[in-house]
Order: C-alpha cells, then structure tokens, then sequence
C-alpha cells in the first residue's frame, strides 16, 4: 500500500510562510507589482458588482448578481497590493493563496487563477458567491486594516475566476496522486462532505460519498435559492470531483439504508460526517401547526430542489400574497426573497431584533431592502389564527425592545407589554435556525453527542469519540456557513489523512 | 433507478409494485416506509413498505390511485424505473409477544398492516384482524391477511362483503367479546381517528401509523408534523407509529389537505391530458 502525503502537510506554518514568500518573489509576481505605483493601486475605488434590476429580479429566478467583466476584473485586481504579509488569506477559512490568484487576475492569466483557487477549494464559483467575505478574508484586507478604506474584491473576483475558467469550456481537472486503494466514506454531500471528498481524493483515496436525497450539493442545493447560488454552478463543480474520481451514491441513508458497520464490513476504512443541520425549529406557540405555516427548510425546498415554481414539476407550493418569514438570518432572507419571486404583493421579515443585530449579511439584507422587502424589526409573533379549513390568516405580533446584552453580546429583546397587534397573512415561513440532524447520532448510540445533539470532535483533527469517525460542519456546529463547513472539512480531511497513514504504519 | 419487476392490479384503483431495491430489501423491517419519485419532474411521497424479499432483492409497495403521482404509479408496468427510492425511513413496528393483538386496517392501509400483522402473529401473539372498506373490491390482501391471524372479522360500508358497518362495529365485536393487549390501525386518518376512540373506551393500548405529507422524509422539512400528546412530533422521524390516544387526529387531517386544491387542479389537468 502505497500513502504519500502532500508536501505542504509535511511543513510547519513556518515553512508554509517560506513557500507564499518564494512564490512572491517569483519574477512575473515582481514585474507585476512594478507595474503600477502603489499610490495608482490604492486610489482607485472598489469596484461594484453588476446587478440585475432589483424590481425585474424579484420576479424572476435568475441570478442576482450578474459578475464582473473582463475589464472589470483586471482593474479590481491591480488594487491588490500583494502584500509582504498577505493577511487576507488567515482570513480564509480554507487559507486559498489570495494574492497568487488575483495577481494571475491582473496578469489576464484567468484559467491560471482558477487553478490557483481549486489548489484549496474544491467549490470556488460557490464560495465567490456565498462566502460572508466582509467578515473573511475581505475583513483583513490591508486597505481595511491599515488603510480605512473598502477592501479589495477578494470575493467577486473568486467568482470571476471561476466562472471564466467554467464558461471557457477548458476547465482544470486537478491532479490526484496514485491511488492508494483506501476506501473512505463521506456521509452527506454538502460543502464540508464536498471539501473533504477534494482533498482525499487529490491525496489518492478512494472516496465515496452518500447523499440521503436525490441530488448531490445537500444545502447548496435545496436551501440556497437559485438566485444566489444556480443549482448548474453547483453541478459543475460536483463533476469536477467526479472526474478527479469521487464517487457519488444519491438515495443512501447511513445509518437506514446501511449503518457504518454495514460499511466498515465493505472495507470502508474511515468515515466523514457532514450530515448537517437538518431539523428545522419551530417556535411552539399557538397554532403554529395551521396550513400554509413552513418551516424555511420545507419552502426553499420545495422551490430549489423540486422545482415546485416550474408548472412542469409535481411539486405544489403555495404561492401567497400576504408572506410573513420569521426570522433574521440569510436563510430568513432567502426565503422572503423567493416569496417575492413566487408573487407576493407583501413579503414580510419580523424579527425579535433591531435590524443591526441581523446575523444575515449586509449583502443580502440590502438585496431584500431593494427587492421591497418589509423589515418589521423588534417583532415577534405570539399566536396564529386561520379561516374555517385550517389556512392560516392572521398573525398576533408583540413589539420587542432592546435590553441588557446577552450571552452573543447582543442586545436581548425584552417583549412590550400590552403591544401585540394583528398582521394578515395567508403563508407563514419559519426560519428561525435548525437543530442538528439526529439520524447518524441516533444510528450510533457509542457515538458522543452534546446535550445540543451535534457530534463531538477534537477541534483540529475533527475526530469524534470513535476512532475512525470524523465530523465537520452543522452536525458539529450547529447551524453556520458553507465557508465554515468547508473548513472543517479540509481539516477532517487532514486528521483523517493522518490516521489512516498511522493505521496504515501500524499494520 | 429502480425497476419494477412485477405488477399486479389488485382492483380498479390500487396496485401491488414489486421493486428492486437489495440494500432496503435487506435492512427494512414492518413498520418502515420509503420516499418514492417518479422521475426527474416528480415529487417525493412516502409509501411504507408492505413486503420484502431480501434473497431476489425487491419490496413490495402498494398503491391506490388519488392524485397525480399515484395516477402515474399505478400506470407504471414491469420493466419500468423509478428514478429514486430510498429508505428504509422511520422507526420500526417494535414487535413483542403482548397476547393478543387486534389490527384493524382500512381500504389501502391494510397493505402496510400485512407485515405488521404477520411480525405480530411470528412473536407468539393471537392476531386478531378486521378489515374495513367502502365496498367489497376494496378489500385487498384478504388471503394473505387471513394466513397470519388467528380470525378474520370484514367490514364494508354497502354490506356487499362481510358484515356491513365500519371498521369500529367490527372492532367492538372483539373488544366486547375478549381481552385484547394492544390494539394496531391503519387506513385513512378518519378511520384511525374513530378506530382509536373505540379501542380507548375498552382501555386497550394502540398504535396508529401515520402516513402525512412529506418532502424529504429525514427530518428536514417538517411538513409532517402532528401533535402528539400536546407536543409537535415529526412523522418521517419520530414515527410513523404513534400512541393513537395522543394523536391529535383533527389536527392531522387539517394538515394533510394542506394542498389539496392544488392537487385536485393538477390531477384534473393531468386527467385531460392522459384521456385525450
């Protein structure tokens, strides 16, 4: 059996400093920061997205954000200093090469720039996308750090990058070591089953990943609606790893269809779970049970993963008029926006809180602002009526107002007294945050859980309580973004690696 | 994809599909159920598991004809796929030698009563059966129900098998008769709503399995959620088999026809289209 690790994993952060150094001192790196005068990089201002109408896009599905041009691209590139001390990429949850890509922007080089991204992301058109970089990578940005000014587009140009190299039709497969026949499984095929399945494969694995539903992407699928996130960016993505060799096994529920047992007897050595957060929460209070009352989960996935908005798809979904989201999330804000899109006269946000304690991102609140979304901030509702057949019709909301900060540091809301009015409303959607799913835990009683139900794992190998299990994403945190997700796995994929070379040795 | 390796018209509205499926064939238990979908355009909907060959790798789904997708079910033949079948999702029957169990079952439901009923009568119990429907037609897997109980007890509502009246009269003729240590029912909420009132009046322990609208059928959506026993409870993952006293069945029933509009206007439509 032959295991060989990638060279980076054998350094220490040290060494991995030497090697981003070397690469800045590579001659084409050198000429490029000649080019220009940092004064002419540092003047010019941040580029702006280009966006479809927000009064034609709340009534169609396509994408919001339309991508930088050509032109475009090259000029946000030169704002990047490229940096003696890149800070940006400890911003990154997966520590992509930030300036080697956006300098190979700046050179035109962009199919190199892709394949500089996919060195350590194995989804970046999705992560250009929904990756909350304002509080990343973008956040240690030199101009925001040093200079107070906006940062550059580390995320619009990640998603150029990409997009260029898909759209070429000459995408990259990236090279995978000799296989090394041993077989690995990753249950769940969302971002952090997807980032672990690229680097096992990459380091010569033989990875196999079950998916509980009938497509491979878990929430980039059913829960990011196609106005941010196109399911086809996502398929191809998916087909990449497919041709580094990961295998794909849709309808499969560990711990039903077979349980890890079944697997380990089928010579699966080491086992990945990013089964996610899949329990949505409701709030319990009265009638809360009323037709047209959804949680988040069931509206988007209706809409994204079974095309329910498409008169040629079976699915129904119930298109109202008066639509109230509770809730103050990205999810929250996803669903209120595909309401508007489903034909909405009123598409509603209440929210216990005031708007600035949103924990959505500022991107997509402002979306919804334009989109004219209604934000009832500091509101809560406490009980829901419905008509004779059981459809909901009105909603009794309390104000809210801010009091003494609570455990996340934000002001708790603290109801008014005597404040509750009445709101019609003929479809509710809840999405206030789920619960992690207890299908694998539950298949595995040895398996330790926190009393919250998500796995526990030691924080840098992300292993949990048995030796050849490991976890990542929700079902560890609960309920976070894809970038995190993606994270974890890449360092499950590592701990992991690890093991199985231990395993391997002790043979 | 699953094939469909054997069809069988069980009367006008309901058939019996026998799918390859190995890996759930080998893991199902009574009591579980699987999400289906047609094809790329279709929806999901949970049908439970009616039979099992783990050795020919096949389960047994039965199906009555309501709406769309069961309309395109039941017009499948053999050799046909399913583009996606998975499970086996929820918990199983926990079967026990209690005594003496009663199982009654209703039009369609007593496909998924079968394996129960034969688990029950396999543990040592005295399975005692009735089974209920609009007519006599619509009594399904009579053999195969009368071979794992100990007797047998119909009921239609026109009188045109069995004895006439609903599945309760025939109930209370056991109830009134002997002890019996739990009861089991399955068929339309209704009938499980009435069938659970009368096995309460005699103190007689019951479970009902549930069959709700679902999307995913592993906890995510909750599109399935009851009440039970003042507490919201998901279907796809905390049953589908609950204590029938606390099922709050009027609640349920609102929320299964939570799209029944919609669905009788694409069943409708589909209808033209398949006549024409």
């Amino acid at each position: 059996m032959k295991l060989s690790l990638p060279e980076k994993q054998n350094r220490n952060m040290e060494t991995t400093q030497d090697i981003l150094k070397s690469e800045r001192q590579q001659s084409w790196r050198e000429d490029l920061r000649k080019s220009m005068k940092a004064k002419e990089r540092t003047s010019r201002e941040r580029v702006k997205m280009l966006e479809q109408d927000p009064h034609i896009r709340n009534k169609n599905h396509t994408e919001v954000n339309v991508g930088l041009t050509e032109e475009m691209a090259i000029k946000e590139a030169q704002r990047c200093l490229d940096c003696v001390d890149p800070t940006c990429i400890s911003g990154c949850p997966v520590n992509i090469n930030i300036p080697k890509f956006i300098k190979r922007i700046e050179q035109g080089e962009f199919l190199e720039s892709a394949k500089v991204l996919k060195e350590t992301n194995a989804l970046p058109a999705v992560c250009g996308r929904v990756c909350p970089q304002e509080v990343q990578c973008e956040a240690s940005c030199f101009y925001v750090q040093k200079l107070k000014k906006d940062p550059v587009a580390i995320g619009h140009l990640e998603r150029f990058a990409a997009d260029y190299e898909r759209n070429s039709g000459n995408i990259s497969v990236p090279e995978v070591e000799e296989r090394n026949g041993i077989k690995v499984a990753i249950i769940g095929s969302g971002p952090a089953g997807l980032a672990v399945a690229g680097d096992m494969i990459k380091w010569g694995y033989d990875v196999t990943v079950f998916e509980a539903l009938h497509e491979i992407g878990g929430v980039l699928k059913y829960g990011i609606p196609e106005f941010r996130l196109p399911n086809e960016i996502v398929d191809v993505e998916i087909e990449n790893l497919r041709q580094m060799g990961v295998k794909f096994e849709t309808n499969f529920i560990v711990g039903k269809t077979s349980s890890v047992d079944d697997l380990r007897k089928e010579g699966f050595e080491a086992f990945f779970v990013g089964s996610g957060a899949g329990l949505p929460k409701f709030m319990n209070i009265p009638g809360e049970n009323y037709r047209r009352i959804f949680s988040s989960n069931e509206y988007l996935t209706r809409v994204n993963l079974m095309n329910a908005a498409n008169p040629d798809y079976d699915t129904p979904v119930f298109s109202g008029k008066n639509v109230a989201v509770i809730g103050g999330g990205n999810t929250a804000m996803d669903s209120v926006r595909t309401s508007k899109r489903l034909g909405a006269d009123r598409s509603m946000i209440i929210y216990r809180r005031s708007i600035e304690e949103m924990p959505a991102r500022v991107e997509e609140i402002k979306h919804a602002q334009e989109e004219d979304v209604e934000f009832m901030n500091l509101n809560s509702p406490v009980e829901y009526f419905a008509d004779e057949n059981g459809n909901v019709n009105k909603m009794r909301v309390q104000k809210m107002e801010l009091g003494e900060p609570d455990s996340s540091g934000r002001r708790r809301p603290v109801p008014v007294e005597g404040s509750e009015y009445d709101v019609e409303v003929d479809t509710v959607v809840v999405a206030i945050g789920v619960s992690p799913n207890p299908l694998i835990p539950a298949s595995m009683p040895e398996l330790d859980v926190t009393d919250w139900g998500t796995i526990k794992v030691d924080k840098d190998s992300m292993q949990a309580s048995i030796e050849d299990i490991f976890a990542g994403g929700d079902i560890v945190r609960g309920g976070a973004t894809v970038i995190l997700a993606m994270g974890d796995g890449r360092k499950a994929a590592k701990g992991m690696h690890e093991y199985l070379k231990e395993k391997v040795r002790n043979k | 994809m699953n094939k469909i390796v054997e069809k069988e018209q069980l009367n006008n509205n309901v058939v019996r599909l026998e799918i390859e499926a190995p890996r759930i064939a080998m893991k199902r238990k009574a009591g579980h159920f699987v999400i289906v979908k047609i094809n790329k355009k279709g929806e999901r909907i949970p049908l439970t598991i009616a039979d099992a060959d783990p050795d020919k790798g096949t389960i047994t789904l039965v199906i009555q004809r309501v709406g769309v997708t069961s309309h395109k079910l039941c017009m499948m033949n053999e050799g046909d796929t399913l583009a996606d079948v998975v499970g086996p999702l929820g918990h199983a029957t926990e079967i026990a030698n209690h005594g003496t169990v009663l199982c009654a079952g209703g039009g369609v439901g007593i496909a998924p009563l079968l394996p129960i009923a034969r688990a029950f009568k396999k543990a040592g119990n005295r399975v005692l059966t009735v089974l209920a429907a609009r007519s006599r037609d619509l009594i399904i897997l009579e053999k195969e129900m009368r071979d794992c109980s100990d007797e047998v007890i119909i009921m239609t509502d026109d009188g045109s098998y069995g004895k006439q009246g609903l599945v309760t009269h025939g109930m209370g003729e056991i109830l009134d008769r002997e002890k019996v240590n739990l009861a089991v029912t399955i068929g339309p909420a209704i009938m499980m709503k009435f069938a659970s009132l009368t096995t309460e009046k005699y103190n007689v322990p019951t479970i009902a399995s549930l069959n709700t609208i679902m999307v995913d059928g592993t906890g995510m959506c909750g599109a399935c959620r009851i009440t039970v026993d003042g507490k919201t409870k998901f279907v796809c993952v905390d049953g589908p088999e609950f204590d029938a006293h606390k099922i709050d069945f009027d609640e349920m029933i609102m929320r299964l026809g939570a799209y029944e509009d919609q669905e009788r206007e694409d069943y409708e439509k589909y209808l033209e289209t398949v006549e024409n």
